[in-house]
């Protein structure tokens, strides 16, 4: 189990996971099949997630995971059943709301994503930057931020400095500088060795207990093994196991 | 803030796509230049078709009473009312003709200053000095032979002029070397718009992490275009401020310099002319390649 320290320093009260109230995420009998396959990547999935909680998603290479995760972005749409994220319907979200909806979302990757030519500072001021966010509410948000991920005083290092691990939290920083109610995360780990991933996992923990609901898609069975939070797996497209305080698998 | 945001984006895209910009500025600067060309051609040849010149076929010049010494049709003196009678019955009798109007000579005046302007020719004429004459439109241009019969040895008739023998070959040239610049204007205008789409392509491609991270945390998708627009819209400004220049250099050394100098009996366009054109020409340099961009986008950006 991941022990954590200072929670607190978030200021939110934690949050018991399994409060009832709307789903943040709703899948209603979701398929999707892509253009020109046979086979569907996502085949009748249904189910909700609560606000507050922590879900892992595993399953093989192939298994749907990215389906269901950029269903949850509406980068697609689904081919038959409705997809609800914080309320809403992606179905009937026409193209121009979709950037107020991801405001509302952080995403997080195993490649970082950041910009090479712009500071860690820059970085996330880039992504307030660009939803038109006032200047002097940036020249604030930021240090705040990157304090809270751990990487206080950095504010000026080059991405390329940084090891892997700072890397992702300055991409975790990025994300949750809006603070999202939501925040996606596709395997964060898996360009990280276990001791640094550990330390990744503390802080996505940390900012599950600010009432944050955390999706992350993972291959690491160490992290969902310790971390006994509920456990999504997709085996071809299906839904074969949802399971609260759940472990990585059997198979694997 | 957002706009300075914004300009940096612009500047850093122009100057990594250095040549290709270069390439989209002069391809515009060209279709333009030619394109303002064409309409200025296309004005000069309406100026100098003067007022009648569309609106009828044939035109009688009566006798003045200036004309004893010089023509030889008129050495009887100014056209008499008489005459001028017999001649408008005769031609209203006719079934070819369509309409007859009579100009004065004081409205031979107006419509004269109108087509030469203040043009040291036009300068020297008082109104009594111009001829009355009769313009004739005909249902069938062609049967010119008619009326040229019929009136052309008449008491008081100086001469009987087809409109469109005098200056129809003028015309003619002018009109296919405007049609030449339309055809040339029309092939750089797509090469201008093929750089642009390219450029935005390269651009787009160039660009993907940060439009692709942009995306994710929820910038609008003007929001992402808009650096890629402005950059299109700014290399088609450039290029329209050299069609400008063209422009103008054409009509100061061209027209003004040289033109004006070796043809004297054309009243040549003036500056008010070529000024009016140069917003129009501005206007197009900068939103067509906006709009060839924001084509484009829909195709190579997604957001």
């Amino acid at each position: 189990m991941v022990t954590l320290t200072d929670g607190s320093r978030f200021g939110s009260p934690y949050r018991y996971p399994g409060h009832r109230g709307a789903p943040v995420i709703r899948f209603d009998n979701v398929s999707k099949t892509y253009p020109k396959q046979n086979r569907p990547a996502l085949r009748d999935v249904s189910l909700e997630i609560e606000k507050g909680e922590f879900v892992f998603l595993v399953g093989s290479s192939g298994s749907g995971k990215s389906t269901f995760l950029r269903l949850l972005l509406r980068e697609e749409r689904a081919s038959h059943g409705a997809v609800h994220v914080l309320g809403k319907d992606l179905a009937r979200l026409s193209n121009w709301k979709v950037p107020q909806m991801r405001r509302q979302l952080g995403t997080v990757f195993q490649d970082f994503r950041l910009l090479p030519n712009k500071t860690v500072g820059e970085n996330v001021a880039f992504a307030l930057e660009v939803i038109g966010k006032p200047r002097t509410a940036i020249r604030k948000t930021v240090p705040e931020v990157l304090d809270l991920v751990g990487l206080g005083g950095k504010d000026d290092r080059m991405p390329g400095e940084l090891s892997g691990g700072e890397q992702q939290r300055v991409a975790i920083a990025r994300a949750f500088v809006n603070r999202p109610m939501l925040l996606i995360a596709d395997e964060p780990t898996g360009n990280l060795d276990p001791q640094t991933s550990v330390g990744i996992m503390k802080l996505l923990d940390r900012i599950n207990r600010t009432g944050t609901t955390v999706v992350m898609a993972t291959h690491d069975q160490q992290i969902v093994d310790q971390m006994r939070k509920r456990v999504i797996e997709l085996e071809k497209g299906r839904l074969v196991r949802d399971q609260s305080r759940g472990v990585y698998g059997y198979q694997h | 803030m957002r706009a300075q945001f914004v300009l940096s984006e612009i500047g850093v895209g122009l100057r990594r796509n250095l040549t290709m910009t270069f390439a989209v500025i002069v391809s515009v600067a060209l279709s333009l230049a030619l394109f303002g060309g064409s309409l200025l051609m296309r004005e000069q040849v309406s100026t100098m078709k003067g007022y009648w010149y569309d609106k009828v076929n044939v035109s009688i010049f009566l006798c003045n009473k200036n004309d004893k010494e010089t023509a030889a049709n008129c050495t009887k003196g100014a056209v008499t009312e008489a005459q001028k009678q017999e001649i408008s019955s005769e031609l209203k009798r006719m079934n070819i003709v369509e309409s007859v109007q009579f100009e004065t000579s004081e409205e031979a005046y107006k419509h004269y200053k109108e087509q030469f302007g203040d043009s040291p020719l036009a300068a020297s004429l008082t109104p009594d000095q111009m001829q009355e004459s009769f313009r004739i439109k005909l249902k069938d241009p062609e049967r010119f032979d008619v009326i040229s019969t019929a009136f052309a040895a008449r008491p008081g008739v100086q001469e009987v002029q087809d409109q469109k023998k005098l200056v129809g070959d003028l015309f003619n040239l002018l009109n296919g070397m405007n049609f030449a610049a339309l055809g040339v204007m029309t092939l750089m205008l797509i090469v201008a718009l093929m750089l642009i789409v390219n450029t935005v392509r390269v651009s787009a491609f160039s660009r993907r992490r940060e439009t692709g991270i942009m995306r994710l945390v929820g910038a609008s998708s003007f929001y992402i275009q808009m650096p890629f627009i402005m950059e299109a819209a700014i290399a088609g400004l450039l290029g329209a401020g050299f069609a400008c220049v063209l422009l103008v250099s054409g009509q100061y050394f061209l027209v003004n310099n040289w033109l004006v100098d070796k043809i004297d009996v054309i009243n040549f366009i003036g500056w008010d002319a070529v000024l009016a054109k140069l917003p129009l020409v501005l206007a197009i340099g900068l939103l067509m390649p906006a709009l060839a961009a924001f084509v484009a986008l829909r195709k190579y950006l997604k957001v």
